[in-house]
């Protein structure tokens, strides 16, 4: 398929429409695998013309799986910034790709699941995203996609130190699990510091929306694990699920202490959300993030419908800088990114129905 | 020396700053714990602030770079700087420094997890094949031809089992 962002976009995605209650604590799962050619210099250490040869090697081994085989492949170096971005803001390629000079790319498969980067910091970067609290089944599948990888390319690997890798953080299986979970009680609680205390304890890491160095704005958190080597990709799983199975019962817990100890004032926050994403004429991104995951926490509490849930979750993305600049084409200028995001976000609101808060206080979840 | 908080041979923090009058004049240096342990510092009846500067000022790479992986030509002081290697066989050249390491980075130092099961039988097939012909050529040479016969054989059969299969 051509690459065109205008088609990806029209797609059906993941991350976009399979919003439901399943999702309603861990927004997505996403696992990814780093994997080495053999006898290649790594991205970073080599000349433009290994890249370039470990590009088409790779990318050609990708598009002839049969998880790939309708998808969109490309080179980073034929995308423009605001191309890049989007796909930044749709996890489907990392800001290190997108700032890496020629001799990069990417394979995305047609319902946007699966991509494989390519001259990343390692030769491949193969990601899958599914919606929900989905390890498990992220893990078959790509375990299955590095497999049918496997047949085409020979990897770099060690019967010791399993996977080879650019940095040695990620040797072994070069497998990293992260989900994306919405926890907007912990923070409003204040609790979100001994929650990343407590994990980090546990091997696992929490990040910002956009990984390393990105903010928390909108209350979600990336968590994943922090050790890829001397345990299997099972074992890490395993762990993983059951850190957030924890952190899912610990914000849980502590909606259901906001309820009891004041109803009157999350009512409060969550109707004033709804109130300026109705009103509103300046919206900044952080801003409008931390409002969509109030309203969102209102959805979980059956304040609002449970239909609006994913209108949130989309909106969480097409309010992002680089979605918002692709719908407006080109009548945009700097300063009125702001307007224009609270412009779209009235449109949005003028016709969702108002919350009700009768009932909601029985700490429904 | 333009930092005095990183040390002079690695770039982490400094913790140990040293000061010595030799000669007549002030010598300074700053090091971290790691390369105070390694240089001596910690021992100050056998150490020597000169020989440590000289050593230092002739020839930069001598402590902390003599390491190179042969494949890609990668130095320890690069990968110092960069914190990634160079290449898969840099992590057979600098062992050394890399086991220590690898204990405070990840749950094990042995991998437990997948192999690449097909790759590595493609390999060692390959392998095989490469043996198996210099072993044929051997025997047709000594006019061992019942030999040839059965490794042109065997041969024919490792070929067959590495023809690539038609993709699914």
């Amino acid at each position: 398929m051509p690459l065109t962002i205008a088609s990806l976009l029209s797609s059906c995605s993941e991350l976009n429409d399979n919003a439901s209650s399943k999702t309603a604590i861990v927004l997505t799962t996403r696992v990814r695998l780093a994997r080495n050619l053999a006898g290649q210099p790594f991205p970073g250490w080599a000349r433009p013309g290994q890249r370039e040869k470990v590009l088409e090697l790779c990318r050609e081994a990708a598009v002839s799986t049969s998880a790939l085989k309708r998808g969109w492949s490309l080179a980073i170096g034929d995308l423009g910034e605001l191309e890049k971005q989007i796909l930044v803001e749709r996890h489907l390629i990392s800001r290190e790709l997108g700032g890496t000079p020629q001799g990069s790319g990417v394979v995305i498969s047609k319902d946007q699941t699966f991509s494989v980067m390519v001259n990343e910091e390692d030769h491949l970067r193969i990601q899958i995203l599914r919606s929900g609290f989905q390890l498990k089944k992220a893990w078959a599948a790509i375990d299955e996609l590095d497999s049918a990888l496997e047949e085409r390319l020979d990897f770099a690997f060690n019967p010791t130190l399993g996977y080879l890798t650019a940095c040695p953080t990620n040797l072994g299986t070069g497998l990293r699990g992260s989900a994306m979970m919405h926890l907007p009680a912990l923070v409003i609680a204040g609790q979100m510091e001994k929650v990343v205390r407590a994990v980090n304890q546990l091997g696992m890491v929490v990040r910002g929306l956009f990984g390393e160095g990105s903010d928390a704005s909108g209350s979600i958190f990336q968590i994943s694990n922090q050790t890829t080597l001397g345990e299997s990709e099972q074992d890490i799983i395993k762990r993983l699920a059951s850190v957030l199975q924890s952190i899912i019962e610990h914000e849980l817990n502590a909606r259901e202490k906001l309820l009891e100890a004041d109803s009157g004032k999350l009512f409060d926050k969550i109707g004033r959300a709804y109130g300026i994403l109705q009103n509103s004429h300046l919206l900044s991104s952080g801003e409008a993030m931390n409002l969509l995951s109030l309203i969102r926490l209102g959805v979980d509490l059956g304040v609002f419908a449970e239909g609006y849930r994913s209108v949130i979750d989309r909106l969480l993305i097409e309010a992002q800088p680089g979605h918002l600049q692709y719908a407006r084409k080109g009548e945009f200028e700097p300063g009125q990114r702001d307007l224009f995001r609270a412009e779209l976000l009235r449109g949005e609101f003028a016709n969702l129905g108002r919350p009700v808060f009768t009932g909601a206080a029985q700490g429904k979840n | 020396m333009t930092n005095p908080l990183k040390c002079n041979f690695c770039s982490k923090p400094a913790t140990v700053h040293l000061t010595q009058i030799i000669n007549n004049t002030v010598h300074k240096v700053d090091l971290c714990e790691e390369c105070a342990q390694k240089k001596g510092v910690t021992d100050p009846s056998g150490f020597s602030l000169a020989d440590l500067l000289l050593k230092a000022s002739l020839n930069p790479e001598a402590e902390a770079g003599v390491v190179r992986c042969e494949q890609c030509g990668l130095t320890q002081a690069d990968f110092k700087k960069l914190g990634r290697f160079g290449c898969p066989a840099c992590y057979e050249a600098f062992k050394d420094m890399l086991e220590p390491m690898l204990a405070g980075m990840h749950k094990g130092s042995i991998h437990q997890g997948k192999i690449p099961r097909v790759a590595l039988s493609r390999k060692s097939l390959s392998d095989r094949l490469t043996k198996l012909e210099v072993d044929l050529t051997e025997a047709i040479k000594s006019e061992r031809y019942e030999e040839a016969a059965r490794f042109r054989d065997e041969i024919n059969q490792v070929k067959q089992s590495v023809s690539p299969k038609p993709s699914p």
